[in-house]
């Protein structure tokens, strides 16, 4: 294997894979974070650092590194880039230059993200970089603007890159209805990042140009405004949640359509009335992240319809879920675990997150472990569960071998045990009032029991992914063949040889009337 | 029984109604409403709260059980090596649509109403209220009482009197959360936003900073203390007497208050 050919790729699938690889060492670093902070808390007062600095850079560093360096490169760099032109049947992406330049900017973003650890003046402005604290602060915001501009200018060519590819390199006969899911929330998720990416690019900006240019965007004293870049935040992180919601859904739609060997249930409402009404409601809820925050009284109460409102197009893609499991041939492989154990913490996730959306409930449980614990249900962990899922359904496409099947389900359930010992206790904590973001929690000693039990959950979820992380290199050096098509799926990426050749097809595809990708026949 | 409840859901939902088009003018007004005996937000909200939690665990469980049987029903075995959907027809495909919205937009609407009225509770402040001047910084929350009396991060209030907190900010993002009370809201520099709480018997309550504001955010707590009206009264008296006592050499005492008249333990 060439380095240089790898650096220098223009094919989709080593793009996709070099998303992968960056995209895991982002988690990996992401997730000894989350374990140092465990580590800290799991003791009143100090336990292993004296420096609340320290923990509130591994705080930032957790967010930032985990939302921009893993979630959105693995699901619109990795999947997005492997899975799309295979799905499609064409040959490559429509700008394969534009594509590897994506991934050299992900790289740097990933670099830039990196080296908090070896500057002397690391960011600690959480990941949210809120004025006036960002402003202010010792700390290095520059380097927070940088790694966020430069990680979502690598998105917005992805974005351009695959709406093009999708709308002019489909094969012959693939119309849009027959399209796999996880393209069409992909597509979605790109017209998501193309329409607010720059919202966040301008928010971080005028930060930068406050701190170091002397403007005075958001000081109040000089004519600014703190509460504006707030709304320009969460205009774009909100519909981030979806950015990262959709394509792994996408990827959970697949898993189960596969390993249930069924049909999706009432396509057109998944596609048109989930995929759809997500991204026409996507913009309209950002403030309930501003419930507390000083809004206007009717915003809150507007903004409370339109997030309740959410519940519709998330409900319809939970039954289009569903009703594919029904009357279908369920094998319980590792991918299909990770994707079961996705519908059932998104469940949880989705449900907690009803009192979330009522501004009067959120008033008391605003920035309480509640909220950490809701999101990490419905986006981190149910989003990473898919992620890996993901990979475990195409490894073999990828590497042409098979993981092994027992440690990949020994390491499902770890995780999911360990996942479920945080991350409900964290709400229960939550509902009686331990606030986040906290170094110290020394005026609340009742809840030291509460986390130390999270600090035992982290630690085991941390062996549960290193399980699954050790079992696809191990999988991918001497893994058994695997075959072309093991799952026994007729979506077009299972029709090429494993792994596919550069040109993905010894001769170009095309496929018959009555193909569909779900179109499982007996045999 | 069933009967009783389901009583109690058309009430809730007419009021619920009622909110909708009745308390328009409240809450854009934001202000003061009279109203004849002071409501207490924390009950209310635990009441609301029990309600939506008791509400999505019973959903939640029922979506659970449903998709494990479904789960298992559909396990691959013997006879059942390939998924028995068949497409839906055209009547049925737009019915597995059309009807999921119109529950899912009733529970929205029901909840959004609830909602909505207990809202009006947390920012419409009783007409008897003592307002409270509160300056948030790094890392302290400073009171000042409306006869001028000044306080740190302990904020001394009579019973069955509500307690609007007026707040801003002198540096960063800081958020007054009395986790008793279940009520925050974020201050910062330039704006002044409030919230009220009922503290309704003598006690001790945790103020705590919710919203990320420094090296020291874990750190920034307080405390509010309530006490009865004539204790209260007592302790108000010597607070003023100590004031004047600080005042009393100044000649404009209004354009110049004197240092914190307090920082008391």
């Amino acid at each position: 294997m060439n380095l240089k050919e790898w650096i220098f790729t223009t094919d989709h699938k080593r793009v996709g894979v070099l998303y992968l690889i960056g995209s895991i060492a982002a988690f990996a670093v992401a997730g000894i974070m989350a374990l140092l902070m465990r580590a800290e808390l799991s003791t009143i007062g100090p336990t292993i650092t004296a420096n609340p600095t320290q923990y509130n850079v591994w705080l930032y560093t957790h967010g930032a590194v985990m939302i921009l360096g893993f979630q959105i490169p693995a699901l619109t760099g990795f999947f997005a880039n492997y899975c799309i032109p295979l799905m499609i049947g064409a040959k490559d992406v429509a700008f394969p230059r534009v594509n590897a330049l994506s991934v050299w900017l992900f790289y740097v973003g990933v670099i830039l993200a990196l080296l908090t650890f070896f500057i002397p003046d690391p960011p600690d402005v959480m990941w949210t970089g809120y004025p006036p604290y960002s402003t202010i602060t010792t700390g290095n915001t520059a380097m927070y603007s940088f790694t966020v501009l430069i990680l979502g200018f690598a998105s917005i060519i992805g974005g351009v890159n695959f709406l093009t590819t999708v709308a002019y390199m489909r094969a012959p006969g693939i119309t849009l209805n027959k399209l796999n899911i996880f393209v069409w929330c992909t597509l979605a998720a790109f017209v998501l990042q193309l329409i607010f990416v720059p919202v966040l690019g301008t928010a971080v900006s005028l930060i930068s140009m406050d701190k170091y240019l002397g403007t005075n965007f958001f000081d109040p004293t000089k004519g600014g405004d703190v509460l504006t870049y707030q709304n320009l935040f969460w205009f774009y992180s909100h519909p981030a949640v979806y950015v990262i919601f959709l394509p792994f859904i996408g990827v959970v739609y697949e898993i189960i359509a596969a390993h249930a060997k069924n049909m999706v249930f009432n396509y057109k409402m998944v596609v048109y009335g989930g995929v759809g009404g997500i991204v026409l409601l996507a913009g309209e809820v950002w403030v309930h992240h501003l419930y507390v925050s000083g809004m206007a009284d009717w915003l809150r109460i507007g903004q409370m319809v339109t997030t309740l409102m959410i519940s519709i197009p998330v409900g319809l893609m939970m039954i289009g879920l569903i009703g594919t499991l029904y009357k279908g041939s369920i094998a319980f492989t590792t991918p299909m675990l990770y994707a079961l154990g996705v519908v059932f913490l998104f469940l949880i996730g989705g449900l907690t997150g009803i009192p979330l959306a009522v501004p009067s409930l959120t008033i008391g449980v605003s920035d309480t472990y509640y909220v950490v614990g809701h999101f990490h249900y419905v986006m981190a962990v149910a989003g990473t569960f898919a992620i890996f899922g993901g990979v475990y359904h195409w490894f073999p496409k990828m590497t042409g071998k098979m993981y092994n099947e027992f440690w990949g389900k020994l390491g499902f359930w770890i995780t999911f045990v360990g996942v479920n010992i945080v991350f409900w206790i964290m709400m229960d904590v939550g509902v009686k009032g331990m606030p986040r973001r906290y170094y110290d929690y020394a005026h609340f000693p009742q809840f030291e029991g509460a986390h130390q039990w999270m600090t035992v959950g982290a630690a085991i979820l941390a062996v549960g992914f290193t399980i699954a992380i050790l079992n696809w290199i191990l999988g991918a050096i001497n893994g058994k063949p695997a075959g072309d098509n093991p799952w026994g799926s007729p979506s077009l990426e299972w029709t090429t040889v494993s792994p596919p050749p550069h040109g993905n097809w010894p001769s170009p595809p095309s496929v018959s009337e009555d193909w569909h990708p779900y179109g499982f026949k007996k045999g | 029984m069933k009967g009783k409840r389901m009583h109690d859901t058309i009430k809730r939902a007419a009021a619920g109604l009622a909110a909708l088009f009745l308390t328009v003018p409240a809450w854009a007004a934001g202000g003061a409403k009279a109203a004849a005996a002071t409501p207490d937000p924390a009950r209310d909200w635990d009441l609301l709260w029990n309600e939506v939690i008791f509400d999505i665990t019973i959903i939640g469980i029922l979506f659970a059980i449903v998709t494990a049987w479904f789960i298992w029903q559909a396990r691959r075995r013997p006879g059942n090596e390939v998924g028995a959907s068949v497409p839906l027809s055209p009547a049925s495909a737009v019915g597995w649509v059309v009807i999921p919205i119109f529950v899912f937009l009733s529970i929205d609407l029901y909840t959004a109403a609830n909602g909505w009225v207990l809202w009006n509770t947390f920012r419409d402040v009783p007409a008897n209220r003592m307002e409270i001047k509160l300056e948030a910084g790094m890392y302290s929350w400073d009171y000042t009482y409306p006869n001028g009396v000044r306080t740190q991060n302990e904020l001394v209030v009579p019973a069955g009197t509500p307690i609007v907190l007026r707040m801003t900010s002198r540096d960063t993002l800081h958020s007054h959360y009395i986790p008793d009370f279940r009520v925050k809201e974020d201050s910062m520099p330039g704006r002044i936003t409030y919230l009220w709480f009922n503290p309704t018997k003598p006690g001790e309550h945790i103020v705590t900073c919710a919203e990320y504001c420094g090296v020291m955010h874990g750190y920034m707590a307080g405390r509010i203390i309530v006490k009865a009206p004539e204790e209260y009264a007592a302790w108000m008296k010597g607070e003023e007497t100590r004031l004047a006592a600080l005042t009393a050499p100044e000649p404009a005492p209004a354009a110049k208050p004197a240092k914190p008249a307090a920082k008391k333990t």
